[in-house]
Protein backbone atom coordinates (compact mmCIF):
# COMPACT_ATOMS: atom_id res chain seq x y z
CA UNK A 1 0.00 0.00 0.00
CA UNK A 2 3.05 2.66 1.05
CA UNK A 3 4.76 1.27 -1.65
CA UNK A 4 2.14 1.95 -3.97
CA UNK A 5 1.43 5.32 -2.99
CA UNK A 6 4.94 6.02 -3.15
CA UNK A 7 5.09 4.90 -6.89
CA UNK A 8 1.93 7.11 -7.57
CA UNK A 9 3.91 9.64 -6.01
CA UNK A 10 6.96 9.15 -8.24
CA UNK A 11 5.37 9.14 -11.09
CA UNK A 12 6.22 12.31 -13.20
CA UNK A 13 3.46 12.47 -15.07
CA UNK A 14 1.37 12.08 -11.82
CA UNK A 15 3.00 14.36 -9.70
CA UNK A 16 2.16 17.00 -13.03
CA UNK A 17 -1.25 15.38 -12.90
CA UNK A 18 -1.38 15.95 -9.03
CA UNK A 19 -0.71 19.36 -8.63
CA UNK A 20 -3.15 20.31 -11.36
CA UNK A 21 -6.10 18.61 -9.79
CA UNK A 22 -5.02 20.71 -6.86
CA UNK A 23 -4.80 23.94 -8.39
CA UNK A 24 -7.97 23.02 -10.25
CA UNK A 25 -10.14 22.15 -6.64
CA UNK A 26 -8.76 25.43 -5.49
CA UNK A 27 -9.56 27.35 -8.13
CA UNK A 28 -12.62 26.38 -9.64
CA UNK A 29 -15.00 27.18 -6.50
CA UNK A 30 -13.54 30.59 -6.23
CA UNK A 31 -15.59 31.82 -9.30
CA UNK A 32 -18.29 29.34 -9.04
CA UNK A 33 -19.26 31.18 -5.56
CA UNK A 34 -19.61 34.19 -7.45
CA UNK A 35 -21.92 32.43 -10.21
CA UNK A 36 -23.94 30.69 -7.93
CA UNK A 37 -24.74 34.09 -5.84
CA UNK A 38 -26.18 35.78 -8.94
CA UNK A 39 -27.71 32.59 -9.89
CA UNK A 40 -25.86 31.88 -13.48
CA UNK A 41 -24.64 28.41 -12.44
CA UNK A 42 -24.54 27.46 -16.51
CA UNK A 43 -22.47 30.22 -17.30
CA UNK A 44 -19.37 28.19 -16.94
CA UNK A 45 -21.11 25.42 -19.24
CA UNK A 46 -21.31 27.95 -21.96
CA UNK A 47 -18.12 29.26 -21.55
CA UNK A 48 -16.82 25.45 -21.79
CA UNK A 49 -18.72 25.10 -25.32
CA UNK A 50 -17.39 28.18 -26.40
CA UNK A 51 -13.80 27.21 -25.48
CA UNK A 52 -13.85 23.77 -27.99
CA UNK A 53 -14.22 26.64 -30.78
CA UNK A 54 -10.83 28.10 -29.40
CA UNK A 55 -9.21 24.64 -28.60
CA UNK A 56 -9.86 23.60 -32.80
CA UNK A 57 -9.00 26.70 -34.24
CA UNK A 58 -5.61 26.55 -32.19
CA UNK A 59 -5.54 23.37 -33.74
CA UNK A 60 -6.55 24.27 -37.40
CA UNK A 61 -4.02 27.18 -37.47
CA UNK A 62 -0.68 25.23 -35.80
CA UNK A 63 -1.52 22.79 -38.33
CA UNK A 64 -1.20 25.98 -41.31
CA UNK A 65 1.36 27.16 -39.28
CA UNK A 66 3.29 23.92 -39.71
CA UNK A 67 3.75 24.33 -35.12
CA UNK A 68 5.10 21.17 -33.64
CA UNK A 69 4.08 20.14 -31.92
CA UNK A 70 0.76 20.83 -33.73
CA UNK A 71 -1.83 21.31 -30.34
CA UNK A 72 0.88 24.05 -29.18
CA UNK A 73 -1.92 26.53 -29.55
CA UNK A 74 -4.82 24.62 -28.37
CA UNK A 75 -5.02 26.21 -24.94
CA UNK A 76 -3.97 29.57 -26.22
CA UNK A 77 -6.94 29.52 -28.58
CA UNK A 78 -9.27 28.17 -25.54
CA UNK A 79 -8.48 30.78 -23.78
CA UNK A 80 -9.51 33.61 -26.21
CA UNK A 81 -12.44 32.06 -27.18
CA UNK A 82 -13.33 31.57 -23.59
CA UNK A 83 -12.85 35.26 -23.15
CA UNK A 84 -14.62 36.30 -26.28
CA UNK A 85 -17.55 34.12 -25.29
CA UNK A 86 -17.33 35.19 -21.57
CA UNK A 87 -17.80 38.77 -22.38
CA UNK A 88 -20.45 38.46 -24.82
CA UNK A 89 -22.50 36.70 -22.68
CA UNK A 90 -22.01 39.18 -19.92
CA UNK A 91 -22.78 41.90 -22.73
CA UNK A 92 -26.38 39.57 -23.81
CA UNK A 93 -26.66 39.67 -20.17
CA UNK A 94 -26.73 43.16 -19.06
CA UNK A 95 -28.49 44.38 -21.83
CA UNK A 96 -30.82 41.34 -23.11
CA UNK A 97 -34.08 40.36 -22.07
CA UNK A 98 -35.84 37.34 -23.22
CA UNK A 99 -33.60 37.70 -26.83
CA UNK A 100 -31.20 36.84 -23.90
CA UNK A 101 -31.84 33.31 -23.53
CA UNK A 102 -32.22 32.32 -27.25
CA UNK A 103 -28.75 34.45 -27.97
CA UNK A 104 -26.98 32.40 -25.36
CA UNK A 105 -28.43 28.80 -26.84
CA UNK A 106 -27.47 30.00 -30.17
CA UNK A 107 -23.90 30.46 -28.48
CA UNK A 108 -23.68 27.50 -26.59
CA UNK A 109 -24.90 24.96 -29.76
CA UNK A 110 -22.53 26.96 -32.08
CA UNK A 111 -19.61 26.76 -30.14
CA UNK A 112 -19.86 23.32 -29.74
CA UNK A 113 -20.59 22.33 -33.12
CA UNK A 114 -18.10 24.70 -34.05
CA UNK A 115 -15.56 23.13 -32.38
CA UNK A 116 -16.16 19.74 -33.60
CA UNK A 117 -16.37 20.37 -36.97
CA UNK A 118 -13.14 22.47 -37.06
CA UNK A 119 -11.53 19.82 -35.46
CA UNK A 120 -12.16 17.26 -38.17
CA UNK A 121 -10.75 20.28 -40.71
CA UNK A 122 -7.81 20.49 -38.53
CA UNK A 123 -6.89 16.76 -38.91
CA UNK A 124 -7.74 15.76 -35.06
CA UNK A 125 -9.38 12.67 -34.00
CA UNK A 126 -11.90 11.22 -32.43
CA UNK A 127 -9.51 10.65 -29.48
CA UNK A 128 -8.03 14.20 -29.51
CA UNK A 129 -12.12 15.45 -29.08
CA UNK A 130 -12.86 13.32 -26.47
CA UNK A 131 -10.13 14.48 -24.47
CA UNK A 132 -11.03 18.37 -24.78
CA UNK A 133 -14.43 16.91 -23.77
CA UNK A 134 -13.86 14.92 -21.22
CA UNK A 135 -10.41 15.80 -19.97
CA UNK A 136 -6.75 14.84 -20.57
CA UNK A 137 -5.16 15.28 -17.00
CA UNK A 138 -2.58 12.19 -17.25
CA UNK A 139 -1.06 13.73 -20.78
CA UNK A 140 0.02 17.02 -18.37
CA UNK A 141 3.68 18.52 -19.95
CA UNK A 142 5.67 20.82 -18.32
CA UNK A 143 4.75 23.71 -20.20
CA UNK A 144 0.71 22.77 -19.26
CA UNK A 145 1.60 22.83 -15.43
CA UNK A 146 3.08 26.62 -16.19
CA UNK A 147 -0.07 27.46 -17.84
CA UNK A 148 -1.91 26.28 -15.27
CA UNK A 149 -0.33 27.20 -12.55
CA UNK A 150 0.24 31.06 -14.06
CA UNK A 151 -3.42 30.99 -14.80
CA UNK A 152 -4.97 29.68 -11.40
CA UNK A 153 -2.86 32.51 -9.45
CA UNK A 154 -4.66 35.21 -11.44
CA UNK A 155 -7.70 33.73 -10.75
CA UNK A 156 -6.80 33.46 -6.82
CA UNK A 157 -5.42 36.99 -6.46
CA UNK A 158 -8.83 38.29 -8.54
CA UNK A 159 -11.17 36.11 -7.12
CA UNK A 160 -10.34 36.50 -3.35
CA UNK A 161 -8.30 39.91 -3.62
CA UNK A 162 -11.57 41.49 -5.11
CA UNK A 163 -14.12 39.84 -2.98
CA UNK A 164 -15.55 42.75 -1.39
CA UNK A 165 -16.66 44.10 -4.48
CA UNK A 166 -17.08 41.05 -6.82
CA UNK A 167 -19.54 40.07 -3.45
CA UNK A 168 -21.30 43.49 -3.80
CA UNK A 169 -22.09 43.38 -7.48
CA UNK A 170 -23.35 40.04 -7.27
CA UNK A 171 -25.44 40.86 -4.49
CA UNK A 172 -26.96 43.15 -5.27
CA UNK A 173 -26.16 44.67 -8.95
CA UNK A 174 -28.64 48.08 -8.50
CA UNK A 175 -27.08 48.58 -5.09
CA UNK A 176 -23.54 48.09 -6.74
CA UNK A 177 -24.56 51.18 -9.44
CA UNK A 178 -25.96 53.15 -6.77
CA UNK A 179 -22.53 53.48 -5.30
CA UNK A 180 -20.95 54.60 -8.33
CA UNK A 181 -18.80 51.20 -8.25
CA UNK A 182 -17.57 50.31 -11.76
CA UNK A 183 -20.46 47.65 -12.44
CA UNK A 184 -19.52 47.03 -15.96
CA UNK A 185 -16.12 46.46 -15.47
CA UNK A 186 -16.64 44.88 -12.36
CA UNK A 187 -18.87 42.36 -14.44
CA UNK A 188 -16.28 41.22 -17.51
CA UNK A 189 -13.67 40.51 -14.83
CA UNK A 190 -16.12 38.22 -13.61
CA UNK A 191 -16.95 36.50 -16.73
CA UNK A 192 -12.71 36.96 -17.46
CA UNK A 193 -12.06 34.79 -14.73
CA UNK A 194 -14.70 32.66 -15.18
CA UNK A 195 -13.38 32.16 -18.67
CA UNK A 196 -9.76 31.37 -17.34
CA UNK A 197 -10.88 29.26 -14.91
CA UNK A 198 -13.07 27.09 -17.78
CA UNK A 199 -9.70 26.74 -19.47
CA UNK A 200 -7.88 25.59 -16.29
CA UNK A 201 -10.16 23.50 -15.20
CA UNK A 202 -11.01 22.07 -18.83
CA UNK A 203 -7.70 20.02 -18.81
CA UNK A 204 -9.04 18.30 -15.61
CA UNK A 205 -12.58 17.20 -16.63
CA UNK A 206 -13.15 18.30 -19.66
CA UNK A 207 -15.15 21.19 -21.01
CA UNK A 208 -18.66 18.79 -21.00
CA UNK A 209 -17.97 18.73 -16.87
CA UNK A 210 -15.94 22.03 -16.35
CA UNK A 211 -18.85 23.79 -14.84
CA UNK A 212 -19.40 20.89 -12.45
CA UNK A 213 -16.11 21.56 -10.69
CA UNK A 214 -17.34 24.82 -10.02
CA UNK A 215 -20.46 24.63 -9.11
CA UNK A 216 -20.87 21.53 -6.86
CA UNK A 217 -18.37 21.81 -4.49
CA UNK A 218 -20.20 25.41 -3.61
CA UNK A 219 -23.89 23.46 -3.79
CA UNK A 220 -22.17 21.36 -0.99
CA UNK A 221 -20.71 23.86 1.31
CA UNK A 222 -23.57 26.13 1.30
CA UNK A 223 -25.63 23.43 2.58
CA UNK A 224 -23.52 23.84 5.96
CA UNK A 225 -22.28 27.42 6.45
CA UNK A 226 -23.68 30.72 6.98
CA UNK A 227 -21.34 32.88 5.59
CA UNK A 228 -20.12 33.83 1.93
CA UNK A 229 -16.57 33.64 3.20
CA UNK A 230 -16.89 30.52 4.64
CA UNK A 231 -18.76 29.51 1.69
CA UNK A 232 -15.89 29.78 -0.50
CA UNK A 233 -13.54 28.39 1.78
CA UNK A 234 -15.08 25.19 2.35
CA UNK A 235 -15.92 25.11 -1.65
CA UNK A 236 -12.12 25.21 -2.13
CA UNK A 237 -11.41 23.00 0.53
CA UNK A 238 -14.12 20.21 -1.17
CA UNK A 239 -12.89 20.77 -4.20
CA UNK A 240 -9.31 20.35 -3.74
CA UNK A 241 -10.43 17.08 -1.95
CA UNK A 242 -12.51 15.28 -4.67
CA UNK A 243 -10.03 16.49 -7.40
CA UNK A 244 -7.00 14.86 -5.49
CA UNK A 245 -8.38 11.67 -4.40
CA UNK A 246 -10.86 11.09 -7.32
CA UNK A 247 -7.04 11.66 -9.50
CA UNK A 248 -6.30 8.87 -7.29
CA UNK A 249 -8.57 6.42 -7.28
CA UNK A 250 -8.53 6.49 -11.53
CA UNK A 251 -4.49 5.76 -11.11
CA UNK A 252 -5.42 2.33 -10.04
CA UNK A 253 -9.11 2.28 -11.74
CA UNK A 254 -9.01 2.56 -15.01
CA UNK A 255 -11.71 5.18 -15.26
CA UNK A 256 -12.30 8.44 -16.43
CA UNK A 257 -11.19 11.35 -13.73
CA UNK A 258 -12.84 13.91 -14.68
CA UNK A 259 -15.98 11.66 -14.07
CA UNK A 260 -14.95 10.00 -11.31
CA UNK A 261 -14.30 13.64 -9.67
CA UNK A 262 -17.59 15.03 -10.16
CA UNK A 263 -19.25 11.77 -9.43
CA UNK A 264 -17.32 11.96 -6.00
CA UNK A 265 -18.43 15.96 -6.00
CA UNK A 266 -21.90 14.82 -6.49
CA UNK A 267 -22.34 11.87 -4.24
CA UNK A 268 -20.56 14.20 -1.44
CA UNK A 269 -23.47 16.55 -2.30
CA UNK A 270 -25.92 13.29 -1.52
CA UNK A 271 -24.48 12.33 1.37
CA UNK A 272 -24.06 15.81 3.18
CA UNK A 273 -27.69 17.13 1.88
CA UNK A 274 -28.50 13.88 3.72
CA UNK A 275 -27.35 13.68 6.82
CA UNK A 276 -27.35 17.67 7.45
CA UNK A 277 -31.21 17.62 8.59
CA UNK A 278 -29.99 15.17 11.12
CA UNK A 279 -27.57 16.84 12.47
CA UNK A 280 -29.65 20.35 12.51
CA UNK A 281 -32.39 18.54 14.32
CA UNK A 282 -29.85 17.58 16.94
CA UNK A 283 -28.53 21.08 17.89
CA UNK A 284 -31.87 22.38 17.45
CA UNK A 285 -33.44 20.00 20.08
CA UNK A 286 -33.95 22.99 22.21
CA UNK A 287 -36.23 24.09 19.51
CA UNK A 288 -35.50 28.08 19.35
CA UNK A 289 -37.71 30.56 18.15
CA UNK A 290 -35.52 32.46 14.93
CA UNK A 291 -37.36 35.32 15.77
CA UNK A 292 -37.65 36.27 19.70
CA UNK A 293 -38.09 39.68 19.15
CA UNK A 294 -40.65 39.45 16.67
CA UNK A 295 -43.82 41.80 17.58
CA UNK A 296 -47.09 40.32 17.13
CA UNK A 297 -49.05 42.37 14.38
CA UNK A 298 -52.24 41.03 16.27
CA UNK A 299 -54.17 42.37 19.42
CA UNK A 300 -55.50 39.22 21.05
CA UNK A 301 -58.41 39.58 23.46
CA UNK A 302 -57.09 37.59 26.70
CA UNK A 303 -60.37 35.33 25.96
CA UNK A 304 -58.63 34.28 23.20
CA UNK A 305 -54.96 34.06 24.24
CA UNK A 306 -53.64 30.38 25.75
CA UNK B 1 -42.33 75.81 -1.33
CA UNK B 2 -44.55 75.58 1.77
CA UNK B 3 -41.62 74.57 4.18
CA UNK B 4 -40.95 76.53 6.86
CA UNK B 5 -37.36 75.63 6.85
CA UNK B 6 -35.18 77.14 4.21
CA UNK B 7 -33.42 74.81 2.45
CA UNK B 8 -29.44 74.73 2.31
CA UNK B 9 -27.92 74.12 -0.90
CA UNK B 10 -29.18 72.14 -4.10
CA UNK B 11 -28.28 68.21 -2.81
CA UNK B 12 -30.51 66.98 -5.96
CA UNK B 13 -30.67 68.90 -8.88
CA UNK B 14 -33.40 67.28 -11.60
CA UNK B 15 -33.93 69.21 -14.71
CA UNK B 16 -36.15 67.80 -17.73
CA UNK B 17 -35.76 64.15 -16.46
CA UNK B 18 -37.37 61.53 -19.14
CA UNK B 19 -36.73 58.01 -17.78
CA UNK B 20 -38.42 55.06 -20.48
CA UNK B 21 -38.31 51.45 -19.70
CA UNK B 22 -38.70 49.55 -23.03
CA UNK B 23 -39.79 52.18 -24.74
CA UNK B 24 -42.63 52.90 -22.53
CA UNK B 25 -41.60 56.82 -20.88
CA UNK B 26 -42.25 55.89 -16.85
CA UNK B 27 -40.83 59.83 -15.96
CA UNK B 28 -41.86 62.36 -17.78
CA UNK B 29 -39.86 65.76 -17.88
CA UNK B 30 -39.76 66.33 -14.22
CA UNK B 31 -38.04 68.99 -12.21
CA UNK B 32 -37.32 68.72 -8.78
CA UNK B 33 -34.63 70.51 -6.40
CA UNK B 34 -34.23 69.07 -3.25
CA UNK B 35 -32.07 71.20 -0.43
CA UNK B 36 -29.60 70.35 2.08
CA UNK B 37 -31.48 68.88 5.19
CA UNK B 38 -35.36 68.31 3.62
CA UNK B 39 -36.49 65.50 4.36
CA UNK B 40 -38.89 64.84 1.42
CA UNK B 41 -41.53 62.29 0.35
CA UNK B 42 -42.42 61.31 -2.55
CA UNK B 43 -46.21 59.89 -3.52
CA UNK B 44 -48.20 58.62 -6.05
CA UNK B 45 -50.14 55.49 -7.10
CA UNK B 46 -48.67 52.52 -8.14
CA UNK B 47 -47.21 53.03 -11.56
CA UNK B 48 -46.91 56.93 -10.81
CA UNK B 49 -43.00 56.63 -11.59
CA UNK B 50 -41.75 56.82 -8.30
CA UNK B 51 -39.61 54.20 -7.72
CA UNK B 52 -38.04 55.24 -11.11
CA UNK B 53 -37.40 58.11 -10.74
CA UNK B 54 -35.39 57.55 -7.57
CA UNK B 55 -33.61 54.90 -9.68
CA UNK B 56 -32.98 57.48 -12.63
CA UNK B 57 -31.54 59.88 -9.53
CA UNK B 58 -29.30 57.40 -8.47
CA UNK B 59 -28.24 56.54 -12.22
CA UNK B 60 -29.51 52.85 -11.71
CA UNK B 61 -31.47 53.32 -14.90
CA UNK B 62 -30.24 56.18 -17.77
CA UNK B 63 -32.51 59.16 -17.80
CA UNK B 64 -33.39 59.42 -21.55
CA UNK B 65 -33.48 63.55 -21.36
CA UNK B 66 -32.69 66.11 -18.57
CA UNK B 67 -30.01 66.30 -16.39
CA UNK B 68 -29.74 65.15 -13.16
CA UNK B 69 -26.87 66.95 -10.60
CA UNK B 70 -25.80 65.06 -7.02
CA UNK B 71 -24.12 67.14 -4.11
CA UNK B 72 -22.84 69.65 -7.02
CA UNK B 73 -21.77 66.75 -9.58
CA UNK B 74 -23.15 65.62 -12.64
CA UNK B 75 -24.63 62.26 -12.45
CA UNK B 76 -21.38 59.86 -13.17
CA UNK B 77 -17.87 59.62 -12.13
CA UNK B 78 -17.43 62.87 -9.98
CA UNK B 79 -20.37 62.14 -7.85
CA UNK B 80 -19.37 61.84 -4.46
CA UNK B 81 -20.87 58.01 -3.91
CA UNK B 82 -19.18 57.79 -0.44
CA UNK B 83 -21.98 60.57 0.88
CA UNK B 84 -25.06 58.86 -0.28
CA UNK B 85 -26.93 56.39 0.66
CA UNK B 86 -29.49 54.41 -1.14
CA UNK B 87 -32.17 51.48 -0.14
CA UNK B 88 -33.67 49.45 -3.28
CA UNK B 89 -36.63 48.46 -2.86
CA UNK B 90 -36.58 45.43 -1.08
CA UNK B 91 -35.53 42.76 -3.19
CA UNK B 92 -34.87 40.03 -0.80
CA UNK B 93 -31.58 40.29 0.89
CA UNK B 94 -30.74 36.78 0.51
CA UNK B 95 -29.35 35.64 -2.59
CA UNK B 96 -27.73 32.18 -4.04
CA UNK B 97 -24.92 31.65 -1.83
CA UNK B 98 -25.41 32.17 2.27
CA UNK B 99 -23.92 35.90 3.46
CA UNK B 100 -24.11 36.68 6.68
CA UNK B 101 -25.88 40.69 7.95
CA UNK B 102 -22.92 41.76 8.34
CA UNK B 103 -21.37 41.06 5.04
CA UNK B 104 -23.86 42.24 3.17
CA UNK B 105 -23.60 45.60 5.35
CA UNK B 106 -19.95 45.22 4.27
CA UNK B 107 -20.46 46.17 0.95
CA UNK B 108 -21.72 49.39 1.79
CA UNK B 109 -18.76 50.58 2.18
CA UNK B 110 -17.11 50.29 -1.26
CA UNK B 111 -17.55 53.21 -3.23
CA UNK B 112 -16.53 54.70 -6.72
CA UNK B 113 -13.32 53.02 -7.44
CA UNK B 114 -12.82 52.05 -3.66
CA UNK B 115 -13.51 48.30 -4.55
CA UNK B 116 -11.81 47.49 -1.20
CA UNK B 117 -13.54 47.80 2.24
CA UNK B 118 -11.53 50.79 4.05
CA UNK B 119 -9.76 49.92 7.95
CA UNK B 120 -12.12 49.55 10.21
CA UNK B 121 -14.86 48.79 8.06
CA UNK B 122 -16.07 45.43 10.02
CA UNK B 123 -16.78 47.82 13.01
CA UNK B 124 -18.36 49.95 11.09
CA UNK B 125 -20.88 47.38 10.00
CA UNK B 126 -21.18 46.44 13.02
CA UNK B 127 -22.50 49.67 14.52
CA UNK B 128 -24.76 50.25 11.55
CA UNK B 129 -26.73 46.89 12.49
CA UNK B 130 -26.42 47.98 15.85
CA UNK B 131 -28.12 50.96 14.81
CA UNK B 132 -31.36 49.52 13.25
CA UNK B 133 -31.45 47.22 16.41
CA UNK B 134 -29.87 43.97 14.61
CA UNK B 135 -26.51 44.15 16.77
CA UNK B 136 -27.07 40.57 17.69
CA UNK B 137 -28.23 39.07 14.02
CA UNK B 138 -24.59 40.54 12.75
CA UNK B 139 -23.05 37.16 11.85
CA UNK B 140 -26.22 35.25 11.25
CA UNK B 141 -27.32 34.26 7.46
CA UNK B 142 -29.43 36.69 5.93
CA UNK B 143 -31.80 34.04 4.83
CA UNK B 144 -32.60 33.05 7.99
CA UNK B 145 -33.44 36.48 9.04
CA UNK B 146 -37.66 38.12 8.98
CA UNK B 147 -38.76 39.96 5.72
CA UNK B 148 -38.23 43.24 8.28
CA UNK B 149 -35.02 41.97 9.79
CA UNK B 150 -33.92 41.83 6.15
CA UNK B 151 -34.97 45.28 4.75
CA UNK B 152 -33.49 46.46 7.65
CA UNK B 153 -30.01 44.95 7.15
CA UNK B 154 -30.55 46.85 3.47
CA UNK B 155 -31.11 50.12 5.47
CA UNK B 156 -28.19 49.50 7.51
CA UNK B 157 -25.63 49.02 4.27
CA UNK B 158 -26.72 52.63 3.15
CA UNK B 159 -26.06 53.70 6.45
CA UNK B 160 -22.54 52.18 6.91
CA UNK B 161 -20.75 55.31 5.32
CA UNK B 162 -22.83 57.95 6.71
CA UNK B 163 -24.19 59.66 3.75
CA UNK B 164 -25.30 63.21 3.57
CA UNK B 165 -28.03 62.30 0.88
CA UNK B 166 -30.24 58.76 1.90
CA UNK B 167 -32.84 57.69 -0.64
CA UNK B 168 -34.90 55.26 0.01
CA UNK B 169 -37.53 53.24 -1.94
CA UNK B 170 -40.65 52.57 0.41
CA UNK B 171 -38.68 51.31 2.64
CA UNK B 172 -41.79 50.40 5.06
CA UNK B 173 -43.76 48.80 2.80
CA UNK B 174 -44.85 45.21 4.64
CA UNK B 175 -42.68 46.00 7.52
CA UNK B 176 -44.51 45.58 10.53
CA UNK B 177 -45.76 48.77 13.09
CA UNK B 178 -43.31 48.35 15.68
CA UNK B 179 -40.29 48.01 13.43
CA UNK B 180 -41.50 50.91 11.25
CA UNK B 181 -41.39 53.37 14.65
CA UNK B 182 -38.18 52.56 15.21
CA UNK B 183 -37.42 53.19 11.67
CA UNK B 184 -39.18 56.29 11.69
CA UNK B 185 -37.27 57.14 14.91
CA UNK B 186 -33.79 56.35 13.52
CA UNK B 187 -34.93 58.31 10.16
CA UNK B 188 -35.49 61.34 13.27
CA UNK B 189 -32.06 61.20 14.33
CA UNK B 190 -30.61 61.37 10.63
CA UNK B 191 -32.69 64.35 10.01
CA UNK B 192 -31.81 66.03 13.26
CA UNK B 193 -27.97 65.96 12.46
CA UNK B 194 -28.62 67.50 8.96
CA UNK B 195 -29.30 64.17 6.64
CA UNK B 196 -31.20 64.95 3.30
CA UNK B 197 -33.77 62.36 2.97
CA UNK B 198 -35.74 61.36 -0.01
CA UNK B 199 -38.16 58.45 0.91
CA UNK B 200 -40.48 56.50 -1.51
CA UNK B 201 -43.65 56.08 0.60
CA UNK B 202 -46.97 54.67 -0.31
CA UNK B 203 -48.52 55.93 2.53
CA UNK B 204 -47.19 58.47 5.37
CA UNK B 205 -47.84 56.14 8.11
CA UNK B 206 -45.38 56.48 11.10
CA UNK B 207 -42.87 58.55 9.03
CA UNK B 208 -45.65 61.59 8.93
CA UNK B 209 -44.24 63.67 11.93
CA UNK B 210 -40.81 64.01 9.77
CA UNK B 211 -42.29 65.06 6.42
CA UNK B 212 -42.43 68.82 5.95
CA UNK B 213 -42.43 67.97 2.27
CA UNK B 214 -44.25 66.09 -0.39
CA UNK B 215 -43.90 65.62 -4.47
CA UNK B 216 -46.37 63.29 -5.38
CA UNK B 217 -46.32 61.64 -9.09
CA UNK B 218 -48.98 61.20 -11.11
CA UNK B 219 -48.11 59.08 -14.08
CA UNK B 220 -44.81 60.12 -14.19
CA UNK B 221 -45.05 64.05 -13.70
CA UNK B 222 -45.53 65.78 -10.85
CA UNK B 223 -48.67 66.76 -9.65
CA UNK B 224 -48.21 67.86 -6.17
CA UNK B 225 -45.02 70.01 -4.28
CA UNK B 226 -45.41 70.80 -1.13
CA UNK B 227 -46.57 70.11 2.13
CA UNK B 228 -47.54 66.86 3.15
CA UNK B 229 -51.46 65.90 1.00
CA UNK B 230 -53.93 64.26 2.90
CA UNK B 231 -54.96 60.87 2.17
CA UNK B 232 -57.64 59.73 -0.15
CA UNK B 233 -60.82 58.88 1.77
CA UNK B 234 -61.46 55.70 0.44
CA UNK B 235 -57.82 54.89 1.19
CA UNK B 236 -58.50 54.18 4.91
CA UNK B 237 -61.05 51.99 3.86
CA UNK B 238 -60.77 47.98 4.83
CA UNK B 239 -62.13 47.35 1.15
CA UNK B 240 -59.28 49.20 -0.35
CA UNK B 241 -57.86 47.20 -2.86
CA UNK B 242 -54.39 48.52 -4.53
CA UNK B 243 -54.76 48.09 -7.64
CA UNK B 244 -50.94 47.80 -9.99
CA UNK B 245 -51.40 48.89 -13.96
CA UNK B 246 -49.09 46.36 -14.58
CA UNK B 247 -51.36 43.47 -13.79
CA UNK B 248 -53.78 44.18 -16.30
CA UNK B 249 -53.24 45.43 -20.06
CA UNK B 250 -52.66 49.00 -20.34
CA UNK B 251 -55.94 50.20 -22.64
CA UNK B 252 -56.67 54.25 -21.71
CA UNK B 253 -59.98 53.40 -20.71
CA UNK B 254 -58.64 50.48 -18.37
CA UNK B 255 -55.97 52.96 -16.83
CA UNK B 256 -59.17 55.95 -15.94
CA UNK B 257 -61.12 53.87 -14.43
CA UNK B 258 -58.17 51.72 -12.18
CA UNK B 259 -55.54 53.63 -11.43
CA UNK B 260 -56.95 57.12 -9.40
CA UNK B 261 -54.13 58.81 -7.51
CA UNK B 262 -54.42 57.37 -3.56
CA UNK B 263 -53.62 60.28 -2.37
CA UNK B 264 -54.90 64.17 -2.46
CA UNK B 265 -53.54 67.33 -2.04
CA UNK B 266 -54.38 70.72 -0.50
CA UNK B 267 -55.36 73.58 -2.28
Amino acid sequence: MISDLAGMLGDPLMQRALVVACLVGLVAPVIGTYLVQRRLSLLGDGIGHVALTGVALGWLVGNLAELTPHDALAIPGAVLAAIVGAVVIELVRAHGRTSGDVALALLFYGGIAGGVLIMSLAGGTNANLVGYLFGSISTVSSQDLVLTVALSVVVLVVGIGLRAALFAVCHDEEFARAAGLPVRALNITIAVVAALTVTVAMRVVGVLLVSALMIVPVAVAQLVTSSFRRTMATAMAIGVVVCVSGLTITYWQDASPGATIVVLAIGLYALVAAVRPLVVRARRSGTRDPHPDVADDVVLTSGDAR
Amino acid sequence: MTTDRQPGPAVIEAVGVTVALGGVPIVRGIDLTIGEGEVVALLGANGSGKSTLVRALVGVVPAERGSIRLLGAPLGRTVPWQCIGYVPQRVSAATGVPATASEVVLSGTLHGNHLLPPRGARDSARAALASVGLGAEADKAVRTLSGGQQQRVLIARALVRHPDLLLLDEPVAGVDLPSQQTFAAALADLAATGTTILVVLHELGALAPLIRRAVVLRHGSIVHDGAPPVPQPEHADPDHVHLHPHDGDRDPAHDEAGVTPTVRWQG
